[in-house]
């Protein structure tokens, strides 16, 4: 079909030959000002790094749940109703199960495509929590939660914590025995909450445990109430991004006024919309190899038998190690009631743990009292507080996940139950503070590895004999593009702590300045015009003529 | 650098090197963080450097081939995964037809979704605009004039509606939005019965008489059967029968043992409860309710596979290890005049985990 372009600004549109795109387009902006979007859009700039495809490799997966799920329940019956298996898998025909769990099989072996499906959704599930973990430590860790996306980290958190909530409400819909077993644990937890808990648990269930009710209810929450909220969550967490714009690792050219990088139309949106299909395209592909959640050979939920060995799903982990490293005999009777301490600890810890998480930009904005806006990416080493209580944080959760696997630790491995479990709690208590200690010092070494290099250039090995007799080292300086990556960091000085106008220091002030100490008493400065030049013109003997190259004595 | 009609530029190599200018100058409260006066200059951006489809004709002329080869590869994908759906049908009762089935199906989507990802990709990092542009930021805040006018809004509305002058009507108005959704809130209490679960929780189906019987087939089980170091998974006569037989399941399985009598440790008050070292205990553990049922026959220890909590079995199930706080309840047991192992009454405190209104 030919072209022809007609100039229709300000005037009546002239009846010419158009293609199809420009009517269709056309159409579309006469009854929705779409222009506007994408002139606004289209050519919006998104910075490239490899790190900052976590959070798409999150949403892609949440997408391909989303799609696998709508499938799955076209096959699944949300129903505790007792039936008898009459399907293929023959090991289970004839037994008594839930429609749920008859259901699941049913989907799995008697429809074509039905357990791939099913194994896509589970390995997508999995991939989602991962990937939002991995997602928010990149986040952590290069500061991108500062002003003015504070708001969004606490979205993010929320996505968060309904993923795992996702997570464990489909993971409980098949009425298996693991999953079931899972229940009971909740079960257990929720009437181990004081003075509602017993309530709680009654409501939960619609009546005793496990009841005829649960995984109808959760069904309700997996499909429709958490995925509304998520999605609604999503939006505007992705509505943020746009209006924030992306952040960037300092680099040549980058500043904290502009994001450097490539435009939507073409080359991103080529890029994202290719990595979509390359995330669907390896789950699928795990889901074609590796077999997840076999629930045909856990067989249905019963109360008395278990196997050993029983894992909850990796993301659970954490919530499960907790309620096996309590120490024995918490909790006590006060008169007619009874404090289920051993139940309640874990719920309280884990509880402030991921309060703590949700509201860390908070504090450290507190602490440096910093108004401005962020939009240059950290690099860990040059926030070392920052990176070493995130370290610490992630050694407290890996020990509470391992603690989920205490007992396999210990066969596999041939130790006791006892002996694991003992050192994971000392190491949830000292592998939080050795992880601080030695991830700040670490940063501090690496800050002044930079600034050496920054400053004095890379040792060549080059050995030069001087006419004198003086042996040195060659050194390679570094060009003013690859500098710029070693000094260009933020840098925050303790708090001096001063009266205010009433000549007196309140104590959150005090606080403050305490923290404030912690955060920024040991620090590296970053490296100044006047300490380049200096080092420029030190004097330690630069060859004429060797532009580029420093040389430097090599006695330090 | 090249100005663009939407106000992006593009750092083409002519302008490496340049300095770059701000165009927001954020001036809020910089708290503890030091403003360098003398900090090292951002030196602008680096020269570009072409990549190889630029340089070379034929290496862009071989990239657009790979690019239409996984396009082509992900149509033979899909088409594979329609005929693997069509060839490779379940054939009931045969297991390796759902393994086939799924591997071909998985491998023609993968294939399918593989192909268009890898070549959008591909084209993208070849052959589409590869230097980088600059978009300028600008604060997030609104501008002076926009938040004036905001305010200005917010002033107008509460002028016009009287909302913060007429009190009497607004607080009215907050009280009666507060209270709507109460009724809401109140009807779940429709999720659970009406009934107070705390006595539900304080009793199980064992009482007087009910025959101790095999989990899950519910024959009963004589003292004779239950040899020494043997162990059974106990559910009372008469369970599969009832419509809520799981959550009567979930409160009376039992685990029966049989020790060297002169193994067990006997408190006072309890030596009629078992019978010749036969002994009857909750199997649910009193830490979150899962079943122990992994049972150690030669220390007699019960250990529960959720959490390891450990039961010392010799001495009345005590707690020796584990987050569990309290030891299993036994089931006081005795035998009938046929010899069948039959409950001497419930437990004599709630089995499985802690809740509040619990007390002995």
């Amino acid at each position: 079909m030919t072209t022809t372009t007609s100039e229709t600004r300000g005037g009546a549109v002239v009846p010419e030959r158009k293609s199809v795109t420009q009517t269709t387009a056309n159409w579309i902006d006469e009854r929705t000002s779409i222009s506007g979007l994408v002139r606004e859009l289209g050519r919006k700039i998104f910075p490239d790094h490899w790190s900052f495809m976590l959070g798409e490799v999150a949403l892609y997966s949440f997408i391909v749940i989303l799609l696998t799920g709508t499938f799955l329940t076209f096959f699944f019956q949300a129903s505790m109703a007792e039936v008898t298996y009459d399907g293929s898998y023959l090991p289970l025909k004839g037994i008594d199960m839930s429609a749920a769990m008859s259901s699941t099989l049913h989907l799995s072996f008697d429809i074509r495509g039905g357990l791939l499906m099913r194994q896509i959704h589970h390995w997508a599930a999995l991939l989602f929590v991962a990937s939002i973990g991995l997602h928010m430590l990149r986040i952590f860790f290069t500061g991108a939660f500062r002003k003015p996306r504070e708001l969004n980290w606490v979205i993010g958190f929320v996505l968060f914590i309904l993923a795992l909530a996702e997570g464990f409400t489909g993971y409980s819909l098949p009425d298996d025995l693991l999953s079931g077993n899972g229940l009971r644990i909740i079960d257990g937890l929720v009437k181990g909450i004081p003075v509602i808990g017993t309530f709680t648990s009654y409501l939960l269930f619609g009546g005793e445990f496990p009841g005829t009710a649960i995984v109808g209810r959760l069904y309700t929450l997996h499909i429709l109430l958490l995925p509304a909220i998520l999605v609604a969550a999503l939006g505007v967490h992705l509505l943020l991004l746009v209006i924030n714009k992306h952040t960037q690792f300092a680099g040549p050219g980058k500043t904290n006024d502009n994001v450097v990088g490539v435009p939507i139309m073409p080359v991103f949106a080529a890029k994202a919309g290719g990595f979509f299909f390359i995330v669907f395209g390896v789950i699928v592909l795990m889901a074609t190899f590796f077999t997840i959640n076999p629930v045909w050979l856990y067989g249905p939920y019963d109360p008395s038998p278990i196997s050993a060995g029983t894992q909850p799903d990796w993301y659970i982990g954490f919530a499960d190690g907790a309620l096996r490293l309590v120490p024995s005999g918490l909790g006590f009777q006060i008169g007619d009631f009874t404090f289920a301490l051993n139940v309640f600890l874990p719920i309280v810890v884990l509880g402030l743990f991921i309060v703590l998480v949700a509201i860390y930009p908070f504090i450290e904005s507190w602490v440096t009292g910093d108004k401005r806006e962020h939009h240059i990416a950290d690099r860990p080493r040059n926030a070392p507080t920052r990176t070493a209580i995130g370290a610490a944080g992630v050694v407290f959760y890996a020990v509470l996940w391992a603690a989920a696997s205490s007992d396999l630790i210990a066969t596999h491995f041939s130790l006791t139950v006892e002996g694991v479990i003992l050192t994971l709690q000392i190491l949830l208590i000292v592998g939080p503070i050795i992880a601080y200690l030695v991830t700040k010092r670490l940063c501090i070494g690496l800050q002044k590895k930079d600034r050496e290099i920054a400053l004095h250039g890379y040792e060549s090995g080059r050995i030069v004999r001087l006419p004198g007799g003086e042996y040195i080292e060659v050194h390679e300086q570094l060009t003013d593009y690859e500098r710029w990556r070693l000094v260009s960091f933020e840098d925050y000085k303790p708090l001096m702590l001063r009266p205010n106008a009433k000549g007196q220091i309140s104590p959150l002030e005090r606080a403050r300045s305490v923290l404030s100490g912690w955060f920024f008493e040991d620090r590296i400065t970053p490296v100044t015009t006047h300490e380049l030049e200096q080092q420029h013109h030190a004097g330690h003997g630069a060859l004429e003529g060797d532009s580029g190259t420093e040389i430097e004595s090599g006695h330090h | 650098m090249a100005q663009h009609d939407d106000g992006v530029t593009t750092p083409d190599s002519g302008a490496a090197g340049s300095p770059v200018g701000s165009t927001v100058a954020l001036s809020s409260e910089s708290g503890t963080g030091v403003v360098p006066l003398d900090s090292v200059e951002n030196p602008g951006f680096p020269p570009h450097n072409p990549r190889q489809t630029n340089l070379d004709p034929k290496k862009d002329k071989n990239a657009e081939r790979q690019v239409t080869f996984l396009f082509f590869l992900s149509i033979i994908g899909s088409v594979f995964a329609l005929a693997a759906y069509m060839v490779f049908p379940i054939v009931p009762g045969d297991f390796g037809s759902i393994r086939e089935n799924n591997l071909f199906l998985g491998l023609g989507i993968t294939l399918g979704l593989l192909g268009i990802g890898l070549g959008a990709v591909h084209w993208a990092k070849q052959l589409m605009r590869e230097d980088e542009s600059v978009e300028y930021r600008h604060g997030t805040r609104g501008t002076e004039e926009t938040r004036a006018k905001a305010v200005e809004v917010f002033e107008l509305g509460d002028q016009e509606s009287g909302f913060g002058r007429r009190t009497l009507i607004r607080n009215s108005l907050i009280g009666a939005l507060v209270l709507t959704p109460v009724p809401a809130v109140a009807l779940f209490r429709g999720l659970a019965p009406d009934t107070d679960p705390t006595a539900l929780l304080n009793h199980t189906m064992w009482k007087k008489g009910v025959k101790l019987t095999h989990d899950p087939t519910g024959v009963p089980i004589k003292a004779s059967d239950v040899t020494l170091g043997s162990a059974f998974h106990v559910i009372p006569e008469g369970l599969n029968q009832r419509s809520d037989a799981l959550e009567q399941k979930a409160k009376a399985a039992v685990l029966l043992m049989r020790l060297q009598p002169e193994d067990l440790h006997v408190t006072k008050g309890r030596e009629t409860w078992n019978y010749e070292g036969i002994i009857a205990y909750s199997q649910i553990c009193t830490h979150v309710g899962c079943p122990v049922a992994l049972y150690e026959q030669q220390t007699h220890h019960l250990l529960c596979p959720c959490h390891q909590s450990q039961f010392d079995m010799t001495h009345e199930a005590r707690v020796i290890f584990g987050p569990a706080r309290r030891p299993l309840p036994q089931l006081p047991i005795t035998i009938d005049s046929e010899g069948y192992l039959i409950a001497r009454s419930d437990f004599h405190e709630p089995v499985g985990p802690d809740y509040w209104e619990r007390h002995v």
